[in-house]
């Protein structure tokens, strides 16, 4: 009867006192492997599905281990206490949960079985049927929406925005506690027009609320640790003042904003 | 069918009537809930210029010392030659209040200075002198709290300070001591230089009752208990001695106020400022009453209230005078105040951050030594609101919150400020108190009712005792002017007794510890842990013996009567509190290195015993080659000065270049490259075992043990006041300093490196973040550790942004008392501040950073705490 317990996926870090992801103090399980490759990703380890060599400060590791929905139970609920006092619990990250619905769904269901607030952060690229089964076990879908133009949407992600936006829709309509997530990168999408356009969307189909991330550096160091090369080393942060002209945007737009997790 | 229709009517009525009243239920109760959220006034009350000016002014100079006191103590002395001691101490305070030098300085609203320079200090050579004269020349250029002192003060105090040979309560407590403690205390197994150096401080006394009653009527109090004697009594002599010594004292207090009042009037008559001089006249006219007089204002109690503060403070030179509960015995004089339209919130909070101001005012010249253990020139004068009342309910007031506001306005290291929670805390004082750690200060510190009342109870206090507990000092709990608790009488380095495990127990060539056998002999961890216990029991006899003798050193040489005046019983026994006048008596040293016990220990039993991939002489061997590594820079200079110190004795002639070759051979290490590689390969191994602080059972689980190995065997141990031992678990920064005297340790600890401090996980080595860490750390037993643990924690800004970054903090903290923590105090700045504070100290001269159970201005700190501080783990992220 427990045997969704022993269901087993991939995973690439547990990082416990998360406070930008979710309500409250949270912990958050990385799913290793994503659908989209995003130039300004932050957790390029978790792009690809297989075990990767990640070296930093002249010390390599393995990225990326296999297990259970029970064993990262017991991880999280280390934190209970904290959850309790701050309204926080679980969110799962990655990489793409969706790249492992099962595996996600099992440990949503473990987590509300055991009276933990769940959430994940996710793309939403992925067929419908991969999305539905989550929902019952959630309190909180936090999903990225990058760009309302389709064609830019591939040139930075690698991938187009039809599905995205219509699994937005659905989530939207069969789930109230959705909210928007878009990250603030300059040269693809810092403009108001580009904010304004994303806000307008969530709008119209029922989306509350937006937030507002904006781009940091801190992953570039993972990308060379890889082998790879970082393709926005020119980029800059946006600044303070970009970023509340940007959340007025939203705000104007008739959504509850922030900027920040 | 109709009686059934009937009864659905009835039926339906009723749920709508049920509906209605659960709306009007809920309807009060939002009603009620809005009225608790409005039941503080929690708005940030505007600082006054006058505060900003009294800062400034306070920071101009470099601190300095004088020589008033040590001056009228000896006269005074000279002329009490033959009479009880308690009298002589009586009769100097006296002369000293009689004839110290007086200062109002500009725009001050609460008077009373030690020092006619600002933050100066006076001298205390009853309790000891050597230490001084002999850094005279060092005092302004030594890294750690500097002082300025004139030729002239130099030449006075070394005339003074003939007459004390022989006389001082250290020279005392070393003839007191067993030769085993002596030479343990020369080895720096444990340091007890605060009590032995000075006076003791670590108390709070009954200020609720000289603010309201006035010293006029504790001196009849001890007229009344003098009326009750019989000269026939077997106490009698010392009891009447004891009595009068009181009455002198508080008499010598009420003339030293009053002085106050004529020096007022004098410049208010002067002045051609008409707002000065009202505020002077006003000044005169308050010191003419309090702390004679019961106070009848606000601004009476704030004046009589610092009275009390400052004199304790110039009666023997301990620190940690602490006003514990201020927003309690404060509150009813600002509540009919303000009640009856006398007086604003903001002129109210002005008299307090007056009051936080002259709490700076006060300070203390160490030795330099221990000036680098409590670095920061920082007196701990601890200052706690909010908490349960004796009652149990929650006493959280409006001057809970203006306490805070204090605290952010004056944003300087005094006082100590500190928080008291529990389960019915008012989530509105933990926000604003989260809201006062963001900004960097470092308070307040936060303590856990629920594990310090029932703690308090299990060592012989009543509930209502208990429950009405604050702070002493760093971390220590008591209940005020019941007690006399020697909070810091020590600091115990629980890596030295392992030091002598592998040395079996000789250091630098002396056979100062037990012989628990050659190490090469334990074939099982339980022998080389019972080797271990072996040496830490001993050594901590050793420590009670040590401190045992000073104790007996200051109730026979500097019994204090002003104090003593105001801790019960003192009167009724007709004894000081040397003596064991106080309800409640204590010895608590400390014990740290947790952290780095519990790894060492795991280290071991895991790579030695268990995998046997070493043996134990190999893990001996590379513990004295420092794993293969250089010397730490700060010890091979100290050991080069005393080489060059040895070479310039024997006359030869050392220039700057064979200083540096020197050094260099000091520091390096000669080891074969082969020897380097295969302790470098042992290091590896340890670093990559699991540490505590981790969130991980079976270590959190031996951490624990470990530290029954210090706590424990203390608790069997009695002082000379028929009191007991209670161990607590901090380090103020001594970590830093003990540490620089302990050899590299099997946990990959280099040599002389600091050492853990507190309960809290070694730096760096906690990386599963806060909540795994509070886990870890409140996996320890607190509860015996009944002086105090300390457990600090350093935050990134982001961390705390926002109000959902408040609300995250208070849970965390919520989350970690939940689980039994007793106290944690936060450093919320980011490493590169502090590191261009080094770089740019003159940008940085305000700022305060949390080090070890207070407040310091980093810039005053030494090098080598700053890098404590830097290199402690960044908890919390982007």
């Amino acid at each position: 009867m427990d045997d969704y317990l022993k269901t087993s996926g991939r995973i690439f870090d547990i990082q416990r006192f998360s406070v930008h992801d979710g309500p409250g103090i949270r912990t958050i399980v990385f799913f290793k492997g994503c659908y989209l490759r995003c130039r300004w990703c932050c957790n390029p380890e978790g792009q690809e599905f297989f075990p990767q060599e990640l070296t930093m400060n002249g010390k390599t590791k393995t990225v990326g281990r296999d297990i259970t929905v029970e064993e990262i139970l017991d991880i999280v609920e280390k934190d209970r206490i904290y959850y309790k006092r701050s309204g926080g619990g679980l969110t799962i990250s990655g990489g793409e949960c969706l790249g492992q619905a099962d595996f996600a769904r099992d440990l949503l269901r473990g987590a509300k079985e055991r009276g933990i607030n769940t959430a994940i952060e996710s793309t939403g690229f992925a067929p419908w049927e991969k999305i539905e089964p989550l929902i019952p076990y959630l309190d909180v879908y936090l999903m990225d929406i990058k760009h309302m133009d389709s064609a830019k949407h591939k040139s930075f992600t690698s991938q187009p925005n039809e599905l995205i936006l219509e699994n937005a829709r659905k989530i939207a309509k069969n789930f109230k506690k959705l909210i928007v997530r878009t990250p603030v990168i300059p040269t693809f999408n810092d403009t108001e027009d580009e904010i304004r356009a994303i806000a307008r969307y969530a709008k119209s189909i029922g989306v509350e609320e937006m937030h507002l991330l904006p781009y940091h550096r801190l992953g570039k160091d993972k990308y060379y640790g890889l082998g790879r090369t970082y393709s926005l080393e020119e980029i800059e942060p946006p600044s303070k003042e970009k970023m509340n002209a940007l959340l007025d945007v939203v705000l104007q737009e008739g959504l509850k904003g922030q900027k920040g997790g | 069918m109709l009686v059934f229709v009937g009864f659905m009517l009835v039926f339906f009525v009723f749920v709508v009537f049920l509906c209605l009243l659960c709306l009007f239920v809920c309807v009060i109760l939002g009603a009620v809930g809005r009225i608790e959220m409005q039941k503080f006034y929690t708005e940030k009350i505007q600082k006054s210029d006058r505060i900003t000016r009294l800062v400034d002014n306070l920071f101009k100079k470099m601190p300095e010392v004088e020589a008033a006191r040590a001056v009228l103590l000896t006269e005074s002395y000279k002329q009490t030659e033959n009479e009880p001691i308690i009298t002589r101490r009586g009769k100097a305070f006296a002369h000293i209040l009689d004839n110290i030098p007086i200062i109002i300085r500009d725009e001050e609203l609460i008077v009373g200075s030690t020092t006619l320079a600002p933050r100066g200090c006076q001298t205390y050579p009853e309790f000891s002198y050597e230490w001084l004269e002999a850094e005279f020349d060092t005092l302004s250029t030594r890294v750690a709290d500097p002082f300025y002192i004139s030729e002239e003060t130099k030449k006075t105090l070394k005339e003074v300070n003939k007459y004390w040979k022989g006389k001082t309560t250290s020279e005392l407590a070393i003839s007191y001591m067993d030769p085993r403690a002596y030479t343990a205390f020369l080895h720096e197994m444990y340091t007890t230089g605060n009590y032995f150096f000075n006076g003791v401080g670590h108390i709070t006394v009954n200020y609720p009752k000289v603010i309201k009653y006035g010293y006029r009527s504790i001196i009849n109090e001890a007229l009344e208990a003098k009326s009750k004697l019989t000269f026939s009594d077997a106490d009698y002599p010392t009891r009447i001695a004891f009595l009068d010594a009181v009455i002198t004292s508080l008499k010598a207090v009420i003339r030293y106020a009053n002085r106050y009042s004529e020096l007022a009037k004098k410049m208010a008559d002067e002045t051609n400022d008409s707002k000065r001089r009202a505020e002077l006249l006003e000044i005169s006219r308050i010191t003419a009453k309090v702390p004679e007089y019961g106070a009848e204002s606000f601004y009476e109690a704030c004046q009589s209230f610092w009275f009390v503060q400052q004199l304790l403070q110039l009666e023997s030179s301990g620190h940690s005078i602490s006003p514990g509960r201020f927003d309690q015995y404060m509150y009813p004089y600002f509540k009919n105040d303000f009640d009856k339209g006398l007086i604003t919130r903001e002129y109210a909070q002005e008299l307090l951050d007056c009051i936080w101001v002259k709490l700076n005012d006060l300070n203390k010249c160490r030795d330099c030594v221990s000036a680098e253990g409590f670095a920061g020139y920082s007196l701990f004068q601890n200052l706690i609101v909010g908490g349960q009342d004796v009652n149990g309910v929650d006493a959280t007031n409006d001057l809970s919150f203006m306490c805070i506001t204090a605290t952010e306005h004056v944003f300087l290291p005094q006082p100590s400020f500190s928080i008291r929670v529990w389960n019915g805390s008012p989530h509105s004082l933990l926000i604003r108190a989260a809201d006062l750690t963001r900004t960097g200060i470092g308070f307040p510190a936060y303590y856990n009712d629920e594990v310090i009342i029932p703690q308090l109870i299990s060592r012989g206090l009543s509930v209502q005792d208990a429950r009405d507990y604050n702070i002493i000092g760093c971390v220590e709990p008591q209940k005020a002017f019941k007690t006399e608790g020697w909070h810091d009488a020590a600091f115990f380095n629980m890596c030295r007794p392992l030091e002598l495990v592998f040395s079996n127990g000789v250091d630098k060539g002396v056979q100062i510890g037990p012989k628990t056998g050659d190490v090469s002999t334990f074939d099982t961890y339980e022998k080389f842990e019972n080797a271990y216990r072996t040496q830490i029991n001993f050594f901590i006899q050793c420590l009670v013996n040590s401190i045992n003798s000073i104790d007996y050193a200051h109730r026979t040489r500097c019994p204090l009567p002003f104090e003593s005046s105001m801790v019960e019983d003192c009167i009724g026994r007709g004894k000081a509190l040397q003596e064991g006048g106080a309800i409640y008596n204590f010895s608590g040293p400390q014990g740290f290195g947790v952290a780095n016990m519990a790894d060492a220990m795991w280290a071991i039993k895991t790579l030695v015993y268990e995998q046997k991939k070493y043996t134990i002489e190999f893990y001996k061997e590379a513990l004295e080659n420092n794993y293969g590594e250089m010397m730490d820079e700060h010890h091979a200079e100290k050991l080069t000065k005393e080489i060059v110190k040895k070479l310039a004795e024997t006359g030869k002639n050392v220039n700057r270049e064979d200083i540096i070759n020197i050094f260099n051979m000091v520091r390096e290490n000669k080891c074969s490259p082969e020897k380097k590689e295969a302790y470098r390969r042992l290091k590896e191994d340890i670093e990559a075992l699991p540490k505590y602080g981790n969130d991980i059972e079976e270590i959190d689980n031996f951490a624990r043990e470990i530290t029954y190995c210090y706590t424990r065997p203390m608790e069997q141990y009695r002082n000379p006041r028929g009191g007991i031992f209670q161990a607590g678990l901090y380090p103020v920064s001594a970590n830093v300093l003990l540490g620089s005297q302990t050899g590299p340790t099997p946990d990959a600890r280099l040599g002389y490196t600091p050492v853990a401090d507190g309960v809290s996980p070694a730096a760096g080595r906690d990386v599963n973040g806060p909540t795994a860490a509070c886990n870890s750390v409140s996996h320890l037993d607190h509860f015996i550790a009944s002086n105090g643990t300390l457990f600090n924690m350093k935050f990134h800004p982001t961390a705390l942004a926002g109000t959902q970054g408040l609300e995250n903090f208070v849970s965390l903290v919520r989350g970690y008392f939940d689980r039994k923590g007793t106290h944690m105090q936060f450093n919320v700045v980011s490493r590169e501040t502090l590191r261009d504070a080094q770089k740019h100290p003159e940008k940085y001269k305000g700022l305060v950073v949390r080090v070890a159970g207070y407040s310091a201005l980093f810039t005053t700190l030494s090098r080598a705490l700053q890098d404590d501080i830097i290199s402690r783990t960044e908890q919390g992220e982007f």
